[in-house]
């Protein structure tokens, strides 16, 4: 059994945590034409978009009710409705997602009983879907805050009633651990079983990095608002990650679809499992395409497993993503010498280590001694350079690098794509690891040369 | 307390800005407007103290409230240092729930000893959030608990996120250091060559762009404020002679009280630009001699500038050929409004807009000046209608910070990032030509003609040659 250490430090030092309502914001982004608002005060929001924008390279729609300190006082309901009526006017969104912060929360604000007041007051925003969810800071990190607002998704938009289903439908509860290019593999691979998936959120439509031919001033894609409120209508649902479990759970409720909960689908076993579940549902047998991807991550697995036997490797991410890497190295034979998760998550029980702590990365830092890699975010690159260790870039933010969100590290696929990418890094930087392969190349030769002769 | 401190900075009599208001707007504060909510954008007074105290590199910073404010934060400016890093390690008392109930007093004062316990700084700033100002959290007291108990000064920043904008936040940063930190400690030696460089924050290393000018004049700067500094040359900059102020709108209250209390002059002067940064070499030479320096350092600044300016000329000569004409949008703020188009004048760039989002009267005075009555000064322009612009063709280079980068990159327009981000350094007159050589670069990549071709798919295709030659192979 995995032991989970709270931390008792006052001072957090290099935080890994990020707010809630960060993470809330990126949910709604994955909803197509729509434009989250944070409630709180205008830096709140900067520092969030500012953050995102660094990651993904992309503009990034996010409003703030600007609350100020006499506004805080006296409750801040106007501001809400304010901030609504000024966003439809100007940007037309499809759908607001409204975030709360620790700034309101601890006013103590009941924005979702407002609402239904606001709503009464202006029928003119009979088009407009508004979607509350509680992110204080002090609920969480980013993935925390991206599954309340997932929840909060279904349980404003999805009627609740157990109507007929669409059996060839299946919905995805994506979890934060998932890329934009992730979402989009996922996507495929559900397609090439002949099923229709329903991915909430869906990034891959969003943030991808296309480049559209005029200005939008909301979300550029992601899931249509129309597409939540068909979630009730899917033959089952597939909830990524241990985070999404609240959401899949208040879907069950709503309209009856079950759910099936994977941690991740990332490595053989996981995605096998996936894979399973296709067949299951679609009633058909995996693609050749789909059988083929599997003989080439074996493969992978194979010439890969020489580099990662015996590593000591240090993690620092959100719970979901920490458990489906060290469940890959882990796999592969190296050790999670330091795991780090920065929110106390039922995932970390089941992460293959002696011990997760729970903390930041001056916990990581001082954990990583003896490591051969540090798996993290871009925060890490100092620690590491410090440490004279590599870093392999993974989670929120990666800000020092380009193509993070195009990154895919699920399905077999994925798994390949990542397991090349971590031993590559080993490669680099394990002594004596060039002259293993060129070595093993040479004894190659000579067996082939000695083969020869006898031969001849 | 905070009230107060607010109602002080409202009332700058140093700010001609602030002078020209009348009482009851000046209560009001420096936003131009009240923030609207769901159309708002930028920081937050926490954001603007932050951004100007931590410079100083060997000092702590520590962050009391929740996680946004420095989870979501730290680790993204580029403030370099020429030796401490202890600034760039982000602390935060990261509150939960039950400290929010109960008060994070407790929680701060631990968290100040564990720092200075592990890290030994100088000083240890604290920063006051939302949070924290609304439970009431008493953290003047609590730091000066812990300054006593712990032999280490504590310096609380007063400057919560809601009190209003960044520019504010620079104020009350200033406060902070007048009240707490300028004036605890005497310089081990004092020259008649000392100065302060106030609201320059080395972004990017430019505070070393004019570092050796100084130096071959011999001036000396005691404190930089707060670009680069060490927490002991802030608090000795009390005994410098002169206090230059760079982007007067963040810390020309500060200058201001400095001349009260220690008689310190200060003149406000820019290092973008060549014209800028010669008449500010040429401005601190007066004040300096007017305070006791040697008359000869006029004739040596005169020397130096003649010399340097005739060396940013030449460098810049070869541009002319590739930029005359090029039409740029400027869309900055403050002193970069004009500061910057005296040097893309000199390489004869048309520029079609300036933004004067944040300029004072002053500013647009300056930007008469320099382009005439019918000086094409534009407001706040919405992403829409920028958008647009840039897809017509209206510019052929925009000029901006990183929250309108994308709106050109999407119309596939050429654009230089001049704000807080950037990485490169345009201060002084080396500062200048390497913005003139990256706005080259950027307008004459070839990654432009190259990504505006037409699809395959689109009915021009063909017609932009490329693929002709290809096809007729193929038939061969």
């Amino acid at each position: 059994m995995t032991e989970v250490v709270p931390s008792t430090k006052a001072c957090a030092v290099n935080p890994l945590k990020v707010s809630p309502a960060l993470g809330g914001a990126m949910a709604f982004l994955g909803v197509d034409g729509s434009l989250p608002l944070f409630h709180g005060s205008q830096g709140c929001t900067a520092f969030a978009l500012v953050l995102m924008v660094r990651h993904f390279h992309e503009a990034i729609p996010l409003q703030t009710t600007a609350m100020s300190e006499l506004t805080t006082i006296l409750g801040g309901a106007d501001n809400v409705e304010a901030a609504i009526g000024n966003i439809r006017e100007r940007n037309q969104p499809k759908l607001i997602g409204i975030l709360s912060t620790a700034l309101t929360e601890t006013r103590g604000e009941d924005i979702g009983a407002e609402l239904k007041a606001m709503r009464e007051r202006h029928p003119e925003w009979h088009d407009l879907d508004l979607v509350y969810a509680s992110t204080p800071d002090y609920g969480g990190s980013l993935e925390e805050g991206w599954g309340a607002s997932v929840k909060a998704m279904i349980e404003t938009l999805v009627p609740e009633e157990r109507g007929p289903r669409t059996l060839r439908q299946v919905n995805v509860l994506a979890g934060s651990h998932l890329t934009p290019a992730d979402a989009e593999e996922i996507r495929e691979i559900i397609e090439s079983f002949g099923l229709s998936p329903l991915i909430l959120p869906d990034l891959a439509g969003s943030l991808d990095g296309h480049v559209p031919d005029h200005h939008i001033p909301t979300s550029l894609g992601g899931t249509p608002p129309a597409a939540i409120r068909e979630l009730g209508r899917s033959a089952v649902t597939f909830a990524m990650g241990e985070h999404m479990r609240p959401a899949a759970e208040a879907l069950t409720r709503r309209t009856g679809v079950p759910f099936r909960l994977f941690d991740h689908v990332t490595g053989l076993a996981a995605s096998d499992a996936f894979i399973a579940a296709l067949m299951e549902v679609s009633g058909t047998p995996a693609p050749e395409r789909v059988k083929r991807e599997r003989s080439r991550l074996i493969d992978a697995m194979l010439d890969g497993h020489f580099f990662f036997e015996g590593k000591h490797i240090a993690i620092a991410a959100e719970s979901d993503l920490l458990l489906a890497v060290a469940a890959l190295l882990a796999a592969m034979g190296a050790h999670v010498g330091a795991a780090v998760i920065p929110c106390p998550s039922p995932a970390a029980a089941r992460v293959p280590a002696a011990r997760v702590l729970v903390g930041d990365l001056g916990d990581l830092e001082k954990a990583a001694h003896g490591c051969d890699l540090v798996i993290a975010n871009s925060h890490a690159r100092e620690l590491a350079e410090r440490l004279g260790l590599p870093l392999f870039r993974l989670g929120f933010p990666v800000f020092d690098r380009l193509g993070g969100p195009q990154r895919v590290s699920v399905g077999y696929r994925g798994t390949r794509c990542l397991i090349f990418d971590l031993a590559n890094l080993l490669l680099d930087h394990a002594a004596g690891a060039h002259a293993a392969v060129g070595g093993n190349a040479h004894e190659l030769l000579e067996e082939e040369h000695h083969a020869q002769a006898q031969a001849g | 307390m905070l009230k107060d401190k607010l109602a002080k900075v409202f009332n700058e009599p140093g700010c001609s800005h602030n002078q020209e208001k009348s009482e009851k707007e000046r209560k009001r504060g420096c936003s131009a407007k009240s923030l609207t909510p769901g159309a708002a954008a930028g920081g937050c007074a926490f954001d603007g103290a932050k951004i100007a105290l931590q410079p100083i590199t060997d000092a702590a910073h520590l962050v009391h409230g929740p996680i946004a404010c420095e989870g979501n934060s730290w680790d993204s400016r580029n403030s370099a240092s020429s030796g401490p890093t202890l600034y760039r390690t982000g602390f935060t008392t990261d509150l939960g729930e039950l400290d929010i109930i109960h008060g994070g007093e407790k929680k701060l004062y631990r968290a100040i000893k564990e720092i200075v316990h592990e890290r030994h700084p100088p000083a240890v700033f604290v920063y006051v959030t939302c949070v924290t100002a609304l439970i009431g959290d008493d953290v003047e007291a609590v730091c000066r608990a812990a300054s006593e108990r712990l032999g280490t000064p504590v310096i609380p920043v007063n400057a919560p996120g809601f009190a209003g904008s960044k520019n504010l936040g620079n104020k009350l940063a200033g406060e902070a250091l007048l009240d707490h930190v300028i004036g605890t400690l005497e310089p081990e030696t004092t020259t008649p060559f000392d100065i302060n460089v106030l609201g320059e924050y080395n972004v990017a290393g430019e505070l070393w762009q004019v570092q050796p000018l100084f130096a071959r004049l011999g001036i000396r700067i005691l404190a930089p404020i707060t670009g680069d500094a060490r927490y002991h040359q802030v608090a000795a900059a009390h005994r410098a002679r002169v206090n230059m102020v760079v982007c007067s709108q963040a810390l020309v209250s500060l200058a201001r009280q400095m001349q009260e209390r220690w008689e310190i002059p200060y003149f406000e002067g820019s290092f973008y630009g060549i014209a800028d940064t010669s008449m500010s070499l040429r401005t601190l030479a007066r004040l300096l001699i007017s305070r006791g320096a040697p008359a000869d350092l006029l004739e040596r600044t005169e020397a130096l500038i003649a010399e340097e300016e005739a060396r940013a000329f030449a460098a810049l000569a070869p541009y002319r050929e590739r930029l005359a004409g090029k039409r740029v949008l400027l869309y900055t703020g403050g002193v970069k409004s004009w500061s910057v188009v005296s040097a893309l004048h000199e390489i004869g760039m048309v520029i079609v807009g300036t933004s004067v989002r944040k300029s004072t009267d002053e500013d647009k005075e300056r930007i008469r000046e320099l382009m005439g009555e019918d000086a094409p000064m534009v407001d706040q322009i919405p992403a829409k209608q920028m958008y647009k612009m840039l897809s017509d063709g209206e510019a052929d280079i925009l000029m901006s910070g990183g929250r309108t980068q994308f709106v050109a990159l999407k119309t596939k327009t050429p654009w230089l990032d001049i704000n807080q981000e950037r990485h490169h350094a345009y201060a002084g007159y080396d500062g200048m030509i390497e913005l003139v050589r990256r706005i080259d670069g950027e307008l004459n990549n070839p990654v432009w003609p190259e990504i505006r071709r037409p699809a395959p798919w689109d009915a021009a295709f063909g017609s932009a040659g490329e693929a002709e030659p290809v096809a007729a192979e193929m038939h061969a």
